[in-house]
């Protein structure tokens, strides 16, 4: 029974992880830009097929096939911010509709190049760090939890500590007030489109080895997140991470001592309980929206 | 009256239309008949302001609702229908108490939630509503005859023709509902909250009566669904369905009467007519998304603006119009 739980737990923090990789991105977007990116679990998806082509297809090594993802998806983002988010500033349901479209692209692009079932990815490493005889982390789950801790105390060194995260913070709070201060808006529109799509991105490469790539996976990703930045609350960066965590572990728990169906049901209810007594999150202001 | 002749004239083109289509298309037009129902009676509940993500599993409440009232209990199926959609508003009612403690993106996201917990609450429970797979088997809408016409349910043109009286009895209905008092409420509702809460406007009722009208009607569009295919199961009410239908609504514009229904009717043509017989099937997804990227960066009041510019030039002046989506 210790076992289990021990392994359920580890589970979750492995969960957490890409969890918290994709819905900080996602709340960086929103904080900024002020617009739901529908299409977040689809740049999610980007990112895994990049590892489908880079390194199942051409054997580019594991790590730099990771980078040109992180790369390949934040170029994503920031097509999207120039060709849909910026024209359509004015019009915050635009703003949801051509992200939709955005997402039928990509789902039709990744249909069209790779076919409509899963892909095999060829392990990258089989070791297995064996806490004891049950307790088993795979180096490749290691991965991503290294990853996850590691990015995101970098973006909050750069929010924090930088000229760029102080820009950026600013812009997200008062854009105008920001503008006035002498702050390219577009310029950290930009910015944070870049890091929020490549952190999806990299979400995406760094588990698809581990996970079953589909054309459809995004869908999944996109609706966990919504529930994490909303029990977060919604721009609340911190939020957005300890939500992951406890949203990670009560999903896993009832996955592994019930089922998956009825966890979902949990993780929405949660999320609903949020809205009805707390709507602005656990950690939320009522900045923005 | 030409206008009067105008009406002859389109009611005599529907009557016509199935008749000139492949059996397929035949299919498909029955779905845009139901779908255009769907459509305006979403279009009911953004009248009062809130744009929700849970239409389509409503949608299926009455479906599941109808379904199950005839497979169960034995219920004539016209009747289960009304039901199915008496049940959609009864639920509405109750998911409102929560719902509408929340607006705007809130809400939105709110009634999204809402809508996958009952969705996965079918999935989970195959007592009654059959788990993942669904309800198989469904009574079909038993056949009549009305002296000179023979409707033969399993052929999709009689479907058609009663399922074109049914959604046009309804659009009727809807659409008295929006010129009466009552629908002059839901816009001062949307437009002038506090204004109309201070004249001793019930504001929180009338939300929630148009989210339980609403819901009723798209409650007898998935009976009517339900009923001509047969089979319904959790994953035709998925959120994929609910995209199309915001999709239609903002693509068509929601300032008039028509404008979702228009929508609805041209992006379906698109989707399921032009493109499937360009033998572009997979390509279809992707011009459909480049579609609605367009028509939003390029079309922001939607196609009901191109008509209203049409029809001004031969009509100066007209009806007042609602100032585009906030």
């Amino acid at each position: 029974m210790l076992d289990l739980l021990a392994q359920t737990g580890l589970n979750a923090v492995y969960a957490a992880s890409y969890i918290s990789l994709v819905a900080v991105g996602l709340v960086l977007i929103f904080g900024v830009m002020g617009v739901i990116n529908f299409a977040h679990g689809e740049l999610f998806m980007a990112g895994a097929y990049a590892i489908v082509a880079l390194y199942a297809g051409l054997n580019v090594p594991f790590f730099l096939a990771v980078a040109a993802g992180l790369l390949f998806v934040g170029c994503l983002g920031l097509l999207m911010e120039k060709a849909l988010f910026r024209p359509l500033k004015d019009n915050p349901l635009g703003g949801l509709v051509a992200s939709i479209g955005f997402l039928m692209i990509l789902q039709a692009l990744a249909v069209m190049g790779f076919g409509v079932r899963m892909v095999h990815i060829p392990p990258v490493t089989q070791e297995v760090i064996a806490f004891s005889e049950k307790v088993r982390l795979p180096v490749a789950r290691l991965y991503v939890i290294i990853a996850a801790i590691v990015l995101l105390s970098a973006l909050w060194y750069f929010l924090k500590r930088t000229k760029f995260g102080w820009a950026l913070r600013a812009s997200a709070q008062d854009p105008e007030a920001a503008a006035l201060q002498g702050i390219s808006i577009t310029q950290t529109a930009r910015i944070a489109m870049f890091i929020g799509a490549g952190l999806a991105g990299i979400a995406g490469a760094l588990t698809a080895p581990l996970v079953s790539v589909n054309p459809h996976m995004g869908h999944s990703v996109i609706v966990t997140a919504f529930i994490v930045i909303i029990v977060g609350g919604v721009g609340s960066l911190e939020g957005a991470i300890v939500a992951s965590v406890a949203y990670a572990l009560v999903h896993t728990f009832v996955t592994t001592f019930w089922d998956g169906v009825l966890a979902d049901i949990v993780g929405l209810s949660l999320m609903l309980l949020v809205l009805i007594v707390k709507p602005t999150g656990l950690f939320g202001s009522a900045d923005r929206a | 009256m030409p206008k009067f002749l105008i009406w002859i004239a389109a009611l005599a083109a529907l009557i016509a239309l199935p008749h000139g289509l492949s059996f397929s298309q035949q299919e498909i037009l029955v779905f845009l008949t139901i779908n255009v129902l769907l459509v305006a009676s979403y279009r009911l509940l953004t009248l009062t302001g809130e744009w929700s993500l849970g239409h389509v599993v409503i949608m299926g409440v009455g479906a599941y609702s109808s379904a199950l009232l005839t497979k169960k209990l034995g219920v004539y199926v016209p009747v289960s229908m009304l039901l199915g959609g008496v049940i959609a508003a009864l639920i509405a009612v109750l998911l409102s108490f929560p719902l509408f403690r929340m607006k705007g993106f809130y809400f939105l996201i709110g009634s999204f939630a809402a809508g996958e917990i009952i969705r996965l609450l079918w999935k989970r429970f195959r007592d009654p509503f059959g788990g993942a797979k669904g309800i198989k088997g469904i009574d079909p809408m038993p056949d009549f005859s009305v002296g000179f016409y023979q409707f033969d349910f399993f052929e999709p043109t009689s479907y058609y023709y009663f399922a074109g009286v049914v959604v046009a009895v309804c659009l009727w209905i809807l659409w008295r509902i929006e010129k009466s008092p009552v629908g002059l409420t839901f816009h001062a509702v949307h437009w002038q909250d506090k204004l109309a809460q201070a004249s001793g406007v019930n504001v929180r009722a009338y939300r929630t009566l148009a989210f339980a009208i609403a819901s009723g009607f798209a409650g007898i569009s998935g009976a009517l669904l339900a009923h001509y295919v047969g089979t319904i199961n959790p994953n035709a009410f998925d959120i994929d369905l609910m995209v199309f239908v915001l999709t239609w609504a903002i693509v068509g514009g929601t300032a008039t009467f028509y404008g979702p229904i228009l929508g609805c009717v041209v992006l379906t043509v698109i989707n399921e007519v032009v493109l499937r017989e360009l033998g572009l099937e997979q390509m279809r997804p992707l011009i459909y998304g480049a579609i609605m990227i367009l028509s939003i960066l390029f079309l922001p009041n939607g196609l009901e603006s191109i008509v209203q510019k049409l029809t001004k030039r031969r009509a100066a002046g007209g009806a007042p119009e609602r100032s585009p989506a906030e």
